[in-house]
């Protein structure tokens, strides 16, 4: 049913990027010339033969490092992403579908969340808790639920009124039924454009987290601890740094072409057979 | 714009016009497809054109090509549009600005999204006049004040000092004919404009535009659906279809002796044969006394209501908006409790609030509403919509389910094919009967009908009607009927009540409720529904007793 012609290129190009960066995490020990936190030469070695991006402020190399961050990093994002919308969603369809008190309850919890700067909060929480990938996962998802459950909730009140939900209702659905058969798939379409979204400000969140020094620890790295690894070095005209930066901005357009792509069929009321 | 039109009676001269439109089908190229192939038409000075055909016909196409005009990327790609001697299409923007709100104006249907709501009404009417130039603002009040009168509009002096909002349905579609009359136009286009409109309001409406056309000598293409309305106010009829002229002849010839079968088929789409049932010894849905207000409010939207339903027969509830027939459904169905009073259903009383309803009584009392679109989630396929209730109700699953959905798209007259498409890739008829299988497959005792043919074509509508009679016979269900369409109520109830202002005013069988002599309300109802009869707006006028809620 899907067909890889019909594909347009734009989305094709944000697939194989997108499965790139993937692939590369997954087999990330396998692929890898040296180790993570092996010094293999000087500090900023150009690039050669032996070290295809050159080597770090340390003297690690860097394209291993590379392709280590790319493990933490989609790791970290693609987690913290899929909590926030799991968590927002659910949250916000149901604050649509049961209305009353539990709805101004959520709400007002979520306002007085948003009304922390996100930064400041996570900055306090991570400094008192202790730092490792699940508080990590966990602050990044519920802070950024705030927002995917403002949206959803806007969303979901809409279709709520629709004469189809009444007639589910009517049916004596329960509200487990309402929200992910009725709801859900009509409210598919601004979450999924949200979605590559977020998940773009998860990667940008955890690289500002780690240049602060509160995300991923040393020796390892996320593409974001890496540039601030070796920011130094654009003073001297090495630009071990943008490499990392590039990287974050590839991986950016690849999962907004897909994105995109996933909207425009999504957006079809005609079970995307065109 | 006087000089050469005093020439000939010709004012309107449409010579095969031919009207384009670029579509993008999801996933394929996008391609042009013809909505108005070839049709010519002419229109004397202060005649009255009716264009009807049902939705798709290009009617309105056609009457916005009048002036210029092509709708969301409409194009006019051939013919030519001659108004007043000269070719309207080759005068370029600058022509068209000259042209619209001074020589061809236009009446919308829904005046109520029409109008700006941040203006008064008189800046609105008068705005044309005003930038055309060709009266100053003292002259086009003076006017506006003298349209209003013409109109019937109550306080002509001050109502242009009103919104948009401070004034009802009916009164704000005259004002906008006053509008499209201000500027003293050579041709006015009204599209639609009384079909939004409750019967008993529409005929006020329609007896304004009819005088105000009469006296101020203007011409006009009126568009419309229904003949009956059409056959009121024009001098000739020119029936479309698909974009093809089907007929054109004068109103007499159309409605009396139709020369196409098509024309025919509009013409006697009202007529059903259905003979009236003797209500049974004892009814199996009873509401008793019940009182019914939204919100904490203390106006009451149902006071005091009471009616039976009998197995297997029909109870139309018939009244204008507002008259509460949708909230007694509502409160049938347990989605508003009454205040008061109760509702029984096989001789137990029913749960006021849904939430309180066994998943049997749910079961028993099916619906089915007025905008089949939004009535289905888009998002699942024709097959879910209609094997969910069988699911749910009798956990059928799997082949079983999918052998019942196919029998119940046999009997609603669509084939098995149409298990896997989505609610989009229907048409309007067949998304209704859809909606109408849902409700089957619960097995009902009672099926409620808001409206349900009311956004149909008039053809389309009747096959709903007769399906719906069909399996009321096959399957011995009983429908509460909400309509404000009297030809719908005569052709399928065996009993009616009459709503008015939230009261029943008159409730009984058909027969009963539709022999003199008449209270005031029914009487104005039952006249306000027009027939296909040259001369009959004159005469329902004149033997009214009461005037409409609406004025």
């Amino acid at each position: 049913m899907l067909d890889i012609k019909r594909i347009p290129i734009p989305a094709l190009i944000g697939i194989v990027l997108t499965a790139l960066f993937v692939l590369a995490a997954i087999f990330a020990p396998l692929i890898a010339p040296y180790g993570n936190g092996e010094i293999v030469g000087d500090v900023w070695e150009p690039m050669s033969a032996t070290h295809l991006l050159g080597t770090d402020n340390l003297g690690r190399d860097l394209l291993s490092r590379m392709i280590y961050g790319a493990r933490i990093t989609l790791f970290i994002a693609v987690l913290a992403t899929a909590l926030s919308f799991s968590l927002g969603a659910v949250l916000g369809f149901s604050a649509a579908v049961f209305g009353g008190w539990f709805d101004t309850l959520l709400s007002r919890l979520v306002d007085l969340l948003m009304s922390i700067p996100t930064l400041i909060m996570a900055l306090v929480v991570l400094s008192v808790l202790p730092t490792n990938l699940v508080t990590l996962i966990l602050v990044m998802g519920i802070l950024d639920s705030t927002r995917v459950y403002r949206l959803s909730r806007a969303v979901a009140v809409d279709i709520n009124v629709m004469d189809y939900v009444e007639a589910a209702k009517l049916r004596g659905e329960n509200e487990a039924w309402i929200i992910f058969r009725e709801i859900l798939p009509n409210a598919l379409s601004p979450l999924v454009s949200e979605l590559g979204l977020r998940f773009i400000y998860a990667v940008l969140f955890l690289s500002t987290l780690s240049f602060l020094g509160l995300g991923v620890q040393p020796p390892d790295a996320d593409w974001g601890g890496m540039v601030k690894e070796n920011k130094d070095g654009i003073v001297f005209g090495i630009g071990a740094a943008l490499i990392p930066a590039a990287a974050i901005a590839a991986l950016a357009i690849s999962v907004n072409l897909v994105a995109d792509w996933v909207l425009n069929r999504t957006t079809s009321l005609k079970g995307g057979r065109g | 714009m006087a000089d050469n039109k005093a020439k000939s009676g010709l004012l309107l001269d449409i010579r095969n016009l031919r009207i384009e439109a670029t579509v993008f089908p999801p996933g394929e190229a996008p391609k042009n497809i013809v909505l108005v192939h070839d049709v010519s038409l002419t229109l004397e000075k202060g005649k009255v054109l009716g264009l009807i055909g049902e939705s798709g016909a290009g009617k309105s196409t056609i009457g916005l090509s009048s002036m210029g005009y092509g709708r969301g990327g409409v194009r006019i790609t051939g013919g030519e549009v001659i108004l007043n001697g000269r070719d309207i299409l080759k005068g370029g923007k600058e022509g068209f600005r000259k042209l619209r709100g001074r020589e061809v104006c236009y009446v919308a249907q829904s005046a109520a999204a029409a109008f700006n709501p941040a203006h008064k009404l008189m800046d609105q009417v008068v705005e044309a006049t005003l930038l055309h130039g060709t009266a100053t603002r003292a002259e086009a009040e003076k006017r506006a004040v003298a349209l209003f009168k013409k109109l019937s509009l109550p306080n002509p002096e001050s109502i242009g000092e009103r919104f948009p909002h401070q004034v009802s349905g009916g009164q704000l579609q005259r004002v906008m004919t006053a509008m499209a009359l201000c500027s003293e136009p050579d041709l006015i286009v009204f599209d639609e404009p009384t079909t939004a409109l409750d019967v008993t309001t529409q005929i006020d409406v329609l007896a304004a535009i009819k005088d105000a056309i009469r006296d101020t000598h203007v011409a006009a293409l009126y568009i419309t659906h229904d003949l009956a309305v059409v056959a009121q106010v024009s001098d000739e009829i020119m029936v479309l279809r698909h974009g093809r002229l089907v007929e054109w002849g004068g109103t007499r010839q159309i409605i009396k002796e139709p020369r196409q079968e098509y024309t025919n088929a509009l013409v006697s789409v009202h007529e059903i044969e259905h003979q009236e049932q003797n209500p049974g010894t004892t009814p199996f849905l009873s509401v008793k006394n019940v009182t019914a207000a939204y919100g904490r409010s203390h106006i009451k939207v149902l006071k005091n209501v009471s009616v039976d339903i009998y197995p297997g027969q029909t109870l139309a509830v018939v009244g204008e908006s507002g008259s509460g027939k949708s909230t007694l459904a509502r409160a049938i169905t347990g989605l508003l409790p009454p205040e008061e009073g109760t509702v029984t259903f096989d001789g137990r009383p029913l749960a006021n609030k849904l939430a309180d309803r066994p998943k049997e009584d749910l079961r028993q009392l099916q619906m089915i509403y007025q905008m089949a679109d939004v009535a289905m989630n888009p998002r699942q396929a024709v097959g879910t919509i209609i094997g969910r209730p069988l699911e749910f109700y009798f956990g059928i699953r799997g082949r079983e389910r999918d052998r019942r959905v196919a029998d119940l798209l046999d009997k609603i007259e669509m084939g098995k094919g149409f298990i896997d498409r989505y609610p989009a890739e229907l048409s309007g008829g067949q998304k209704q009967r859809v909606c109408i299988a849902r409700s089957l497959a619960a097995k009902p005792k009672l099926i409620i009908c808001d409206e349900v043919t009311s956004a149909l074509d008039p053809l389309v509508a009747h096959g709903i009607l007769k399906l719906l009679l069909d399996l009321q016979k096959e399957e011995s269900v009983a429908y509460l009927f909400i309509t404000h369409d009297l030809a719908t109520v005569k052709s399928i109830a065996d009993s009616i009540a009459v709503m008015y202002r939230g009261e029943v005013v008159r409730y009984g069988a058909k027969s009963t409720v539709l022999t003199p002599p008449f209270d005031a309300y029914t009487d104005l109802l039952l006249s306000s529904v027009p027939e296909m009869e040259i001369g009959w707006l004159e005469k329902a006028i004149k033997g009214r007793r009461m005037a409409s809620a609406g004025n």
